[in-house]
């Protein structure tokens, strides 16, 4: 809860953090299984977009305890509805997206459930998965989803819906308006806040005259809380309270403003050494959610040393495997070029 | 049979599909209590609760945005934007999102949505409430774009627009709301979206246009009936997908075609019509395909005298035809 948050992991050996969430030890290195994984999946899409194999990677190195912690919390729910947004690979592969799939979306070849190649970064919605991830003009997916939560509500169904967002997606209108509609409908809506401090090279103090975007949510009548973004049994753990309060009668709505890092360029096509400096990005580096998720299981002896390098060992030949697999795949026959402009 | 006002037509079209179908939601600025500031929804939310009609806040891009997302969840909103005005807002998640739905999905998802849009001049609305938005509209694939002309014809595609999975934009000029009324069935039915209709069987010349202008363009055909200009007059009806085979099939009859709209003539509706007739039908034609539109300016100016200098008559029309006649 604490903006630097150097609070949420503290627990006792006798009774660890996640234990007190419900989380065996088990399905905690499952979870940190999948960050490794997304982390070595983004560095391979970043190293094929400069051999001119992927067009596009939006790293999601920072923010993989944010986007994970919400979906491990949506999953485990299992009656949560999700609207991502570009940053958010790793959750896409916690809600069961595969590796493969992963790949062969980014590269555009065939055979993604998604968007059949017609979108980059995974965009799109799949039957086989509770998510809706349209496009990427930031703030765009905020009042869908909010009429996504409208439709559920209106059916008497139970269902949550969660839609994430940077810091940057904050300052469009269509967030304002989002979240101004959920308050008034009191919608069960978990409005998810990735905070860089960065919209691409703005820096927060220019994009806002706050320090924290969870200030905004009063405006809106329904609470804003502030979260440690690179602490993933944070991240659960709030998100686990705001389905709560979405499903509560007299609840509704929760902003989680998810301080997070950007550890990457904002994509492949930008170059952050022109408005960051070496320290900044150090300071980021200090905050990386995969190495503090390793420390707190190293330090509860659930992993060890070994553990960890087999645990990496295995994600490599898996994204190796994944690699191969994708490029090897056919590209989407160009006739699919036309076809679905209508529903029949 | 009744004789109802256009808007008459489209209040009985959403209540036939609320009654018949109840994943159709109402909503937008005012259509609750207020029955909308031209009375479509009157009576609405007595009827049907606050759960499906619901009023929203001003804001026009959540209106179309909310719309969208209830059409994810397997609902049908018809969402009314106040005047064609305000719509912008509503552009980015109408041209930018709703369009790609389906597309962007590889045919997985759909969007079953209406945006009613009152629209068009002659009414004293001036620069800001009187704007033609079609030519901003009609070319987005992935949009169906309906404007009527007379109430039969709303309330018919108008039910067709609530039954379409795809996102159909629906344009009412304000105009011919309470000032044209036609005889309009009691009972259920529709109209298919894309077909022209021929309004009136000529041989000379063939008048296309769609709205308001329609009324204008009868009057004239049957002022020229007395110099023996025989005029067809087609409405369009749907502005996309265009009828092609029907416009095509009627300028190859009359070799002549006048298109006739109030949006300004520049990247207009016209500039389409009159591509599709040179590609299509350029052999029989015995005259230059003509336009008569909206001046290039941004919109109706306010006062009448300029008002009257924007909008197509039934003078302008008749005018144009007998030059044309006489080429």
């Amino acid at each position: 809860m604490s903006p630097n948050g150097e609070k949420a992991l503290s627990s006792t050996k006798a009774m660890p953090a996640h234990r007190r969430l419900g989380l065996t030890d088990d399905q905690l290195l499952g979870f940190y299984e999948q960050m490794a994984l997304a982390r070595i999946m983004d560095d391979r899409l970043i190293a094929l977009n400069r051999q001119g194999k992927v067009p596009l990677v939006a790293s999601c190195q920072g923010s993989e305890a944010a986007s994970m912690g919400l979906a491990l919390a949506a999953k485990t729910d299992g009656d949560c509805f999700l609207f991502p947004y570009y940053r958010d690979m790793p959750m896409k592969l916690v809600m069961g997206v595969s590796p493969l799939e992963t790949m062969i979306g980014h590269i555009g070849k065939d055979g993604n459930t998604f968007n059949g190649g017609r979108q980059f970064l995974l965009q799109g919605a799949s039957p086989n998965f509770p998510i809706i991830h349209l496009s990427n003009v930031v703030g765009s997916n905020l009042s869908q989803a909010v009429g996504y939560a409208l439709g559920c509500k209106t059916l008497g169904e139970d269902t949550v819906v969660f839609v994430s967002f940077g810091d940057g997606g904050s300052s469009e209108g269509e967030c304002h308006e989002a979240m101004n509609f959920a308050g008034v409908h009191k919608l069960p809506v978990v409005f998810c806040c990735y905070n860089n401090r960065l919209a691409i090279s703005v820096p927060q103090e220019k994009q806002m005259a706050i320090e924290n975007l969870a200030d905004r949510a009063a405006g809106y009548g329904f609470p804003g809380v502030v979260v440690d973004g690179t602490d993933s049994l944070e991240v659960y753990r709030i998100a686990k309270e705001a389905i709560d309060r979405a499903r509560d009668p007299s609840g509704g709505p929760t902003f989680l403003e998810l301080k997070v890092e950007r550890l990457k360029p904002h994509t492949s096509d930008d170059d952050d050494t022109r408005y960051r400096t070496p320290e900044d990005m150090e300071d980021s580096r200090r905050r990386d959610p995969l190495a503090r998720l390793n420390a707190y299981l190293s330090d509860l002896g659930i992993l060890t040393p070994a553990h960890d390098e087999q645990i990496f060992q295995e994600s490599r030949a898996e994204v190796n495997r994944v690699t191969d697999a994708a490029e090897n795949a056919p590209w989407p026959d160009a006739s699919n070029l036309y076809g679905h402009l209508y529903a029949p | 049979m009744t004789v109802k006002s256009t808007i008459e037509a489209i209040r009985e079209a959403m209540h036939e599909e609320l009654v018949a179908d109840p994943r159709v939601m109402v909503l937008g600025e005012d259509v609750g209590t207020r029955g909308g500031v031209f009375l479509a929804t009157q009576n609405f939310i007595e009827e049907f609760g606050e759960h499906r009609i619901i009023d929203t806040p001003l804001a026009e891009c959540s209106i179309a945005g909310v719309s969208l997302g209830l059409a994810f969840r397997g609902l049908r909103p018809i969402a009314e934007i106040q005047f064609s005005d305000f719509w912008w807002y509503a552009a980015n998640q109408l041209i930018g999102e709703a369009s790609r739905v389906h597309y962007g999905t590889n045919g997985y998802l759909s969007a079953p949505m209406v945006v009613r849009i009152p629209y068009g001049g002659g009414v004293r609305g001036g620069l800001f409430h009187s704007q033609y938005i079609e030519s901003y509209l009609y070319n987005t694939p992935g949009l169906k774009v309906i404007a009527p002309s007379n109430p039969y014809d709303a309330k018919g595609l108008l039910k067709s627009a609530i039954r379409d999975d795809n996102p159909v934009i629906f344009l009412e000029h304000k105009k011919t709301y309470r000032a044209v009324r036609g005889e309009v069935p009691d009972t259920s039915y529709t109209i298919p979206i894309g077909r022209a209709e021929v309004k009136r069987p000529g041989t000379d010349i063939t008048l296309i246009s769609y709205g308001l202008a329609i009324h204008y363009g009868m009057e004239a055909a049957t002022l020229l009936e007395g110099d023996d200009v025989s005029v067809e007059v087609l409405d369009l009806r749907t502005l996309r997908p265009l009828d092609n085979e029907t416009i095509l099939e009627s300028v190859k009859r009359t070799g002549k075609a006048l298109i006739v709209h109030e949006a300004s003539v520049t990247g207009g509706v016209g500039a389409e019509v009159a591509a599709i007739i040179a590609e299509g039908a350029f052999e029989y034609l015995d005259a230059p395909v003509t336009r008569l539109c909206g001046p290039d300016l941004p919109a109706m100016a306010f006062a009448p005298t300029m008002e009257d200098g924007f909008m197509v008559n039934t003078q302008k029309i008749t005018d144009a035809l007998l030059k044309l006649a006489a080429y």
